[in-house]
């Protein structure tokens, strides 16, 4: 069933608020190391997707999750399956940047080890600066990391969320609109990274802007009322959709 | 045009003025108090009366340290009693909030409006019918029980503040919902978490009517929990009862330190807290 090209797999998810159904049976499958970007119209499912790929739909008030979703083959809602563990492997960057304001830009990057149980100060330091390196923030903060994670401009909030996300040593990131609280130069920089991070991790993206699915995904999924209508290349998705739903959406005729 | 404008102009000062004359009225009590306290307590005040024991009755001299040391004590066995307990529910309340919390929510609610004399009552027919004797012990119980609804109620506040999506933040990083609370949620709602225990302190400091009940008076320094304890509101209320006018002078100066100290309370929680409580 499980094939090892694939990183993560959903069969036939289904989601819930309370009797409200978002997600009707998506089958969907996640390439390793690859961007699959999940595009539609408002309301149609995407962030509730993937909230359920690391178990955080279940947070919500009255939300309900059915179906399976394989990482590496195994069923993140399997009975022995821990949602801590698995919101470690599968990681999450939020809409809008979300620094802890009571930790300094240091705290934040290493919050998820040290809240998880991990003082080692060498290593916390070493995993700091990596993380802040590989989001591209280093430079910018090295000489102020005991400064507010609140203090830092919006597009560098996000970018430390980034690095936070990559401090606890995940193999898939979840981004769910990443970008849409960011100006254009910030936002560029979030989409170098994406490209940059697709080497060593997958990343499953939500975003509302067609040109940025284009420039940063190798895969994209298009969802319409909770259902995905379709699923493959950007490239062809782009220029060659074979349902005239998602023809219609690209081209801007509805959405 | 012209008119229309006049008219609403005047309209507009007539409503101001009754705004600043209901200020001023409002304030006249509050003022007077202070007035009068203030210069009624000026005579006695001096070293001996915050450092010394009672005098002999009728003799001059002496002071009331006993009760500003039995305040403190009793307020702040109650503190360590009832400000955990009060954070604890509030936390529950905000953060977990099961099929329970409206019921906890009610009794919080009812427990807030309840006189503070039945809440003496009920520790003086426990607590001090069990023990045969006042005690500051149970004084400190009968203010922990009014400290609770407080103090939880502003936790379960200030705690739901906090914006959901840090919760989320760290949640995803795989951090366990209790290390999350800890960590994140109270670290995050700590200034309106003090600001509210502070206030249930300043507000069990001057009761009167429960610890007359349970912890009585003394005429010692404080001695055991086990015994009675000397306290501002009850010494204000002994003495300002007294024939002796040197005695009611000393109730004044009595009530003097007791406001300062709740003044005191406010406006530290004014400065320490007051610009990021209201953010």
């Amino acid at each position: 069933m499980s094939d090892l090209a694939y990183k993560m797999q959903t069969i036939k998810l289904s989601a819930w608020y309370g009797p409200r159904q978002v997600l009707h049976d998506v089958d969907l499958v996640i390439k390793r190391n690859s961007v699959t970007a999940i595009i539609g119209p408002s309301g149609c499912g995407k962030t509730t997707l993937i909230r359920a790929l690391n178990r955080m739909h279940e947070l919500s008030i009255d939300g309900r999750v059915a179906g399976k979703v394989l990482l590496d083959g195994s069923d993140i809602y399997a009975s022995e399956a821990d949602p801590a563990d698995v919101r470690r492997r599968v990681s999450m960057v939020f809409q809008r940047p979300n620094p802890f304001p009571n930790m300094s830009v240091f705290d934040n990057v290493v919050a998820g080890l040290k809240l998880n149980g991990i003082h080692d100060h060498r290593r916390l330091k070493e995993t700091a600066e990596i993380c802040l390196r590989k989001a591209y923030l280093w430079e910018e903060v090295k000489d102020s990391l005991q400064k507010s994670g609140a203090s830092l401009s919006g597009g560098q909030q996000q970018r430390l969320c980034i690095a936070r996300a990559l401090a606890v040593g995940p193999e898939v990131i979840l981004m769910d609109e990443p970008c849409s609280a960011l100006d254009p130069t910030a936002t560029a920089k979030i989409e170098e990274l994406i490209r940059e991070l697709s080497d060593a991790y997958t990343i499953v993206i939500v975003t509302h802007n067609m040109q940025q699915a284009a420039r940063v995904s190798d895969f994209a999924a298009f969802m319409y009322l909770g259902r995905l209508i379709e699923y493959g290349d950007t490239r062809q998705i782009f220029e060659r959709p074979t349902m005239e739903l998602t023809e219609k959406y690209i081209t801007g005729r509805f959405g | 045009m012209k008119d229309i404008t006049n008219k609403r102009y005047l309209k507009d000062r007539i409503y101001i003025s009754f705004c600043y004359g209901a200020l001023a009225i409002a304030l006249v009590p509050l003022l007077s108090i202070l007035f009068v306290t203030t210069s009624k307590a000026l005579p006695v005040l001096n070293a001996q009366f915050v450092t010394q024991l009672p005098a002999a009755a009728g003799s001059s001299g002496g002071g009331i340290a006993n009760a500003i040391q039995g305040t403190a004590i009793m307020v702040g066995v109650a503190s360590v009693v009832g400000i955990p307990i009060g954070v604890l529910s509030g936390v529950y309340l905000s953060e977990y909030g099961g099929r329970l919390s409206d019921l906890v929510r009610f009794f919080n609610e009812v427990l807030t409006g309840f006189p503070s004399i039945v809440v003496g009552l009920f520790v003086w027919g426990t607590i001090v019918m069990a023990l045969h004797h006042f005690a500051a012990i149970a004084g400190s119980i009968a203010l922990s029980i009014l400290m609770i609804p407080v103090v939880s109620r502003t936790t379960e506040e200030s705690l739901k503040l906090v914006p959901k999506s840090l919760r989320e933040a760290s949640l995803a990083l795989g951090i366990p919902k209790w290390r999350t609370t800890l960590s994140i949620v109270l670290s995050v709602g700590r200034s309106g978490l003090m600001t509210g225990a502070i206030l249930a302190v300043s507000r069990v400091a001057g009761e009167t009517a429960p610890i007359l009940l349970t912890s009585l008076s003394s005429s010692f320094w404080f001695s055991s929990l086990d015994q009675p304890v000397a306290t501002l509101p009850i010494t204000i209320y002994y003495y300002a009862i007294s024939p002796f006018v040197d005695l009611q002078n000393k109730a004044w100066g009595a009530a003097f330190l007791l406001i300062a100290f709740l003044l005191g309370m406010s406006i530290t929680v004014r400065i320490a807290f007051g610009r990021r409580t209201s953010a």
